[in-house]
């Protein structure tokens, strides 16, 4: 699903934040990405989501090279991916429902199509009674949630998650990495960079620790970090 | 539900969204919307008065009446054979014979020469024919006037149109000047909506960033600010337009008063179903054409970062 081939990316201040960076994610496969903050977890999940192009090397999701994809189609892209942000990026002047629906809205589905699948999200997430509020009337953990239903609702195939924990205290980031398992058991590919070591401890899948630039593949039931 | 009522549907969406945000910002968007009100209010309000002015030149002109002296040797059969002759043409909707004894009798009663004339031997005054063209344009009436100067019968046309002529000439520069100040100001309606709605963009950054994040084409981040620059243009116009109401019911009671003192009974006209259409129709066109360049040039520097 996501595979990437001797992928440098040096900024144009001069720092290299990956140095020849190769690994293959299955499809289906949930890892965790991780590494010292700096290490460039977020710019590979930039790289995966099109923010960023590598200077060198190549990029696949889902098959498709993405340097062959023009600016222009980014967008559409965009729309086969749901992207989980630490500060959840949610649009504090709608509703829970309206940003739920926000990709959806873009890709033009059917308004009853629309509303069934926006529920459907927020039910899995557990926030169904909280569509009409404002996402600033939720706590930190819900509005992640809300963020989290959002990157899933137009069902994406891939998920990619920087850092969803990262504001959040351990019960609460445990009960989101649960939920993003329970995405995983559907068949939805995740990669979740995350610094929290002590949680995804608690948790059997891969991990792709990232240093200096260079990623260092651990495999499943590997304690050792 | 097809994709043109869905395409539809969400064009309606964000129609309503667009004109919700200028409600939601009253005095801001009032603020643009009384700016670009003013604009399309002068020279659209200059233009009615022009065309005022030129309706009311134009039923001063049909109104002249012109005279045709004959020569002395014309007697009174031929006078009237004349005068019926020239009343049956086209372009002539009336001719009033004087005849050359009551155009004495009338100059004895009122010159107060009245002794003096009765040392003259003869009738000085010719027969004139009073001519009333049949309100045409100009060209036609100078045409008349030459043919009826070219008869033999004709001693004399006089027609004074050259003050008509001035006042034409001064209008059509009016209107000119109103042009100019037209694309001018209409130059002004694109640049105040432009830059409001680059206000907008920057406001709007962090959602811009998101939409983009989730997928929306430039096209679907564009789409929103173009329906407002269109309601700002839209409520521009509708402002303008009832401005020019109120001041033109304003001066219709003092023109009114004026033209009596004048003997017309001409009344002001405002602007037509097709002008009032006209001017919102410009408003929203400025506003989407603002909003456009102005997405143009900001919306595709943002990008998540």
């Amino acid at each position: 699903m996501i595979r990437f081939e001797h992928v440098r990316k040096r900024y144009p201040a001069g720092k290299e934040a990956l140095s020849g960076v190769s690994f293959n994610l299955e499809k289906g496969e949930m890892a965790f990405l991780t590494g010292p903050s700096g290490a460039g977890k977020s710019t590979l999940l930039k790289l995966v989501a099109l923010i960023e192009r590598p200077t060198r090397g190549t990029v696949l999701v889902g098959n498709q090279n993405t340097s062959r994809i023009p600016r222009r189609r980014i967008p559409h892209f965009r729309r086969r991916l749901g992207i989980v942000f630490q500060d959840h990026k949610l649009l504090d002047d709608r509703t829970v429902f309206d940003n739920v629906a926000l990709p959806l809205l873009i890709a033009s589905l059917r308004h009853r199509e629309l509303e069934r699948r926006v529920r459907a999200a927020l039910d899995q997430v557990g926030l169904l009674e909280y569509e009409k509020s404002s996402p600033l009337s939720l706590s930190i953990g819900e509005q992640q949630r809300v963020g989290i239903a959002r990157a899933v609702a137009s069902r994406p195939e891939l998920v990619i998650a920087d850092e969803p924990t990262g504001n959040l205290d351990p019960e609460l980031s445990l009960d989101i990495m649960k939920l993003f398992e329970r995405f995983n058991e559907v068949g939805v590919t995740l990669l979740i960079a995350t610094h929290d070591l002590e949680l995804i401890d608690k948790l059997d899948h891969r991990r792709l620790r990232l240093d200096q630039g260079k990623v260092v593949d651990k495999p499943q039931l590997n304690t050792d970090c | 539900m097809n994709w043109i009522t869905r395409y539809f549907s969400l064009h309606a969406q964000e129609f309503s969204g667009a004109f919700s945000r200028v409600l939601h910002q009253p005095f801001g968007s009032f603020m643009t919307i009384a700016v670009i009100a003013i604009a399309l209010a002068l020279p659209s309000g200059l233009r009615v008065m022009v065309n005022n002015a030129r309706a009311l030149s134009g039923s001063w002109e049909a109104a002249i009446d012109f005279t045709v002296y004959l020569e002395m040797s014309v007697d009174d059969e031929s006078a009237r054979t004349l005068a019926r002759n020239i009343e049956a043409r086209d372009d002539v909707s009336q001719v009033a014979l004087i005849n050359r004894t009551d155009a004495l009798a009338d100059f004895r009663a009122y010159s107060g020469f009245g002794e003096a004339l009765n040392v003259l031997e003869e009738n000085p005054l010719p027969h004139a024919l009073v001519v009333r063209p049949d309100g045409g344009a100009q060209g036609n009436i100078a045409a008349l006037a030459r043919e009826l100067d070219a008869m033999d019968e004709t001693a004399l046309v006089q027609l004074d149109t050259e003050w008509v002529e001035r006042l034409r000439s001064i209008l059509e520069l009016a209107r000119r000047l109103v042009d100019i100040a037209t694309v001018l100001l209409s130059l002004a309606v694109v640049v105040v909506i432009g830059n409001t709605i680059r206000l907008e963009i920057n406001n709007r950054r962090n959602e811009i960033e998101v939409i983009k994040l989730v997928g929306g084409s430039n096209g679907y981040v564009r789409r929103p600010f173009l329906y407002l620059g269109f309601c700002h243009g839209l409520a521009g116009g509708i402002v303008a337009a009832v401005t020019i109401g109120i001041g033109l019911s304003l001066i219709s009671s003092p023109a009114r008063s004026l033209a009596q003192l004048y003997d017309s009974g001409y009344r002001l006209v405002g602007l037509s179903v097709e002008q009032t259409a006209l001017l919102l129709g410009s408003g929203a066109v400025l506003g989407w054409a603002g909003a456009a360049i102005a997405t143009a040039r900001h919306l595709h520097r943002i990008e998540p970062t």
